[in-house]
């Protein structure tokens, strides 16, 4: 691989908190709130990164190396992306989501446990979405915005609400114990190792916002304009969907998912009749 | 007329079979001399060893003879012995009635291979593979000798409907013999189907393939739905063998359908696919079986509800676990990912080729095993962090430690296999590839573009690579973290407990609280159903409660029971037959001589 890729990819890292502060200052003003400037996320991330860790005492190694094995993981997924492997892209993600799951269960307690149930659950049914979509745009060639691209981004679309746990999945401002998800499974983390795993979380949310355009029409992808506009578009779309619904009980989830599923599958059916 | 020779048939895939029962054999001959000894008394230890032994030569013997009935007959040596085997510990009353189970429906299944091997002789009239091979069989006659071969070797290799037997055989097994059982037996049975169906019968029509595909995806479903729900460990990973069971069989299904499509290039791939997969498959399986019985053996218990916390008790049988759980899980850079990566492009590259209808329902095969796959990942989760994270629920596995060296030494050696296996991908696409052409008789294909890269049509993986990257990116993050911020400052605190008070191992999540939301996306299938029942003290004041959840066994309820209850019926009506008296039986000889003799001249 050459430098310049390894350049790009690092500066995707750089600049992917960006787009959750672009998010959420939309979604605040939306709410006609001031809220915090779209630099927030870095600022966070500083003060994380400088703070000490505190790992519960009945946590194990497993707890502490598992932030590293995520970024690492998101990272390569990154990479794999450049490269166009978006299967391997899927399975490397999973990779992280393993160790995460894992590290929930570790420190024993309550909501770290169910908090990785369920992330695990969503994620069961999230795989057959992305590579269903995938599949279709494999299938249709991805030249050009047709039918099949269009039914397969709008599956993916929903696919990301939910692995970036966004509502009406799940919602990255509470903490509130009941409605946690993926912040349940991260609760016993803090400092550095909480920065790293925030950091993985937006890289992973502007590699699923990539592949959306990837799939729609990889031309948004070619050009550094149209790729900083496509994501701003994205992040206006995302910010409007979470301030206008409200948070699905967790068993809705499952119909919320199974209908980016039967999206993903007309887009195969329609790019299988070649439409 | 029975030309009855021993001979063998060494073809690419015996080797390949002899290959893996014999790399798989040697790691869990080792463990087992930790395992056993100890345990039970050196006269059963050294009867059960020979058993073992015996096992593993009539295994080798299956997938080497040349003759059928030969075949048959070694066939049956291997279900008696590792029958045997299920019923080591013959004192446990589950022991003798998982073995039952086991006996009988594989007899069934033996009965429906002899039938397909008595047919092909009538037809051939030969018993030799090779004559088999070249003979050409009358029209019409392919259709029921595949599926007699299909429910024959279907049985042992637990593919749904017929896996009733497995989930109760496998986990009743010592552990050593478990991994036997699911590592490499199963296979055998896979082993039976590639040599009587694709290479005795040859692929006859498409809607084999249809078939084949279609009772894979239901296999890997519900085999991993079941393994996410039991709360036992060695269960957990006997149903876990049925859904990869199901990823095996649709890489054959799916080579079963190019090959009358006229894709010899995607049927060869489709067969390596699977093959590299029943080979991934028997290398992470054992050595999760393994770990599951180390767990046993210094636990005392297999029940997640009871484990938990045992990553500092048994810190090598938690890394190996760890291991084989991620190899299962299908996550790069381990070898189950490539054997994955390389079903799924199978159908990415087979849509392409194939007409529009064929392109959806690969689609729904792609569907099918993702969601597998992501199911695969919770099960797992759930089985290692129940194990080994977390606290000790129960008292037992308190005082869990190391068992002796050999059982860390098997382990190890099959975590070193699986390394291999994952990172010469390439070579080993390589030899699979020739594997697959000489037994289904196809061209041979080339997948790989040197010893380090497999390469398919618009689509390379280099597992090298993938690893270099992953470990790359692994170590810049590390570096990264440390270099601009120094050593981390780690204070070690009480877990949080919302400020309430001293959290207990009974408040974590459990193994059927972590399973509670599947129980209930998949509550069309499981049909769960439970009781709570509340002891108080006071209108106010819980003193006891006790939750019981239980789901349908649908195949059992409603395929088997109805089945034995209707033989039970049939025996009750023949016993009228059965009236004790002599001269009732004469009649009855007089009866058959008559009907013999008159229906003497038409056969």
């Amino acid at each position: 691989m050459e430098y310049g890729e390894i350049i790009k990819i690092l500066l995707m890292l750089a600049a992917a908190p960006l787009i959750s502060g672009v998010i959420s200052r939309i979604k605040n003003n939306l709410r006609l709130r001031r809220g915090p400037g779209i630099f927030q996320p870095y600022f966070n991330l500083a003060k994380l990164f400088k703070k000490e860790e505190r790992f519960s005492e009945h946590s194990s190694w497993l707890m502490k190396v598992t932030p590293y094995i995520v970024l690492g993981s998101v990272l390569s997924a990154a990479v794999f992306m450049r490269a166009g492997d978006l299967i391997l892209l899927t399975f490397v993600l999973s990779l992280g989501r393993f160790f995460l799951a894992l590290a929930g269960l570790d420190p024993a307690s309550p909501f770290g446990g169910f908090g990785s149930s369920r992330e695990m659950f969503f994620a069961g049914f999230l795989e057959p979405i992305i590579l269903l979509a995938v599949f279709a745009s494999a299938l249709s060639g991805g030249g050009a915005i047709e039918a099949s691209s269009i039914l397969a981004a709008a599956a993916l679309f929903l696919a990301t609400l939910a692995e970036t746990s966004r509502v009406p999945v799940d919602n990255q401002e509470t903490h509130l114990e009941l409605t946690m998800v993926h912040e349940a499974m991260v609760l016993e983390y803090s400092g550095r190792s909480l920065a790293l795993i925030e950091l993985a979380s937006y890289l992973k949310q502007a590699i699923f916002f990539t592949l959306i355009m990837l799939v729609l029409w990889p031309f948004l992808v070619s050009r550094i304009g149209w790729y900083l506009l496509s994501l701003l578009v994205l992040a206006v779309i995302v910010a409007f969907t979470e301030v206008s619904l409200a948070k699905m009980r967790l068993f809705r989830v499952v119909d919320f998912l199974f209908f980016a599923g039967i999206l993903a599958l007309l887009a195969v059916i329609s790019a299988a009749l070649g439409v | 007329m029975l030309n009855w020779e021993f001979s063998f048939l060494i073809d690419p895939l015996t080797v390949l079979f002899l290959f893996i029962i014999i790399t798989i054999s040697i790691p869990v001959i080792i463990y087992s001399l930790g395992y056993l000894s100890g345990k039970y008394s050196r006269r059963k230890i050294i009867v059960g060893q020979l058993l073992t032994l015996a096992f593993i030569v009539s295994m080798l013997l299956v997938v080497s003879v040349r003759n059928t009935l030969t075949f048959l007959v070694c066939w049956e040596m291997m279900t008696l012995m590792s029958y045997f085997l299920v019923m080591f510990e013959a004192e446990n009353e589950k022991s003798i009635k998982a073995a039952t189970i086991y006996i009988v429906m594989s007899h069934v299944g033996a009965a429906f291979i002899a039938a397909g091997i008595f047919l092909l002789h009538r037809y051939t009239g030969s018993f030799d593979l090779l004559v088999l091979r070249s003979a050409v069989l009358p029209a019409g006659s392919g259709d029921l000798l595949f599926f007699f071969f299909l429910i024959g070797f279907g049985i042992k290799a637990g593919i749904v409907p017929l896996h009733l037997w497995l989930p109760y055989a496998h986990p009743r097994a010592p552990s050593h013999i478990s991994a036997l059982m699911s590592g490499v037996m199963i296979k055998v049975a896979i082993y039976g189907l590639l040599r009587f169906v694709f290479f005795a019968l040859g692929i006859q029509a498409l809607w084999w393939g249809g078939v084949v595909v279609l009772l894979a995806c239901l296999t890997c479903l519900v085999g991993i739905i079941y393994a996410l729900i039991d709360n036992d460990l060695k269960t957990v990973l006997a149903y876990s063998s049925i859904e990869n069971i199901g990823i095996i069989m649709l890489g054959l299904g799916a080579a079963m359908i190019f090959v009358p499509l006229g894709q010899p290039a995607l049927a060869s791939l489709a067969l390596v696919a699977a093959l590299y997969h029943l080979i991934n498959h028997a290398a992470f399986k054992s050595l999760l079986f393994l770990g599951a019985g180390s767990v046993y053996r210094s636990a005392g218990t297999k029940n997640l509800e009871k484990l938990g916390g045992l990553i500092n008790k048994l810190p090598w049988t938690s890394a190996f676990f760890l291991v084989g759980a991620l190899a299962i899980a299908a996550l790069p850079p381990l070898n189950g990912f490539i054997s994955e990566w390389l079903t799924l492009r199978v159908f990415f590259l087979g849509a392409l080729a194939a007409p529009a209808g064929l392109k959806v329902i690969f689609g729904l095969c792609v569907a099918t095993l993702a969601l597998t796959g992501g199911l695969t990942a919770a099960c797992m989760v759930r089985a290692f962090g129940m194990t080994f994270l977390a606290r000790t629920r129960s008292a037992k596995a308190e005082q869990a430690k190391e068992g002796p060296l050999t059982m860390l030494l098997g382990m190890g050696l099959l975590v070193i296999l699986l390394i291999g296996l994952a990172l010469g991908a390439a070579p080993i696409v390589d030899l699979l590839a020739k594997v697959a052409a000489s037994t289904a008789g196809l061209p041979v294909q080339t997948f790989t573009l040197n010893h380090y890269i497999v390469s398919l049509p618009g689509a390379s993986l280099s597992p090298l690579l993938i690893a270099a990257t992953i470990f790359g990116a692994l170590v810049l993050t590390v570096a990264a973290a440390y270099l601009f911020f120094g050593r981390p400052r780690r204070v070690i605190v009480p877990t949080w407990d919302c400020g309430y008070y001293q959290l207990t191992p009974r408040q974590e999540c459990s193994a059927t609280g972590f399973s509670k939301p599947f129980r209930i996306a998949f509550s069309f299938f499981l049909q769960p159903s439970r009781s709570t029942q509340k002891i108080k003290d006071s209108h106010y004041h819980v003193r006891s409660l006790t939750y019981e959840s239980e789901t349908a066994k649908i195949f059992r309820d409603f395929f088997y029971l109805p089945f034995i209850g209707g033989l039970f019926l049939t025996a009750r009506g023949m016993k009228r037959f059965q009236a004790g008296s002599i001269q009732i039986y004469l009649a009855y000889i007089l009866i058959v001589v008559l009907v013999l003799l008159f229906f003497a001249g038409r056969f």
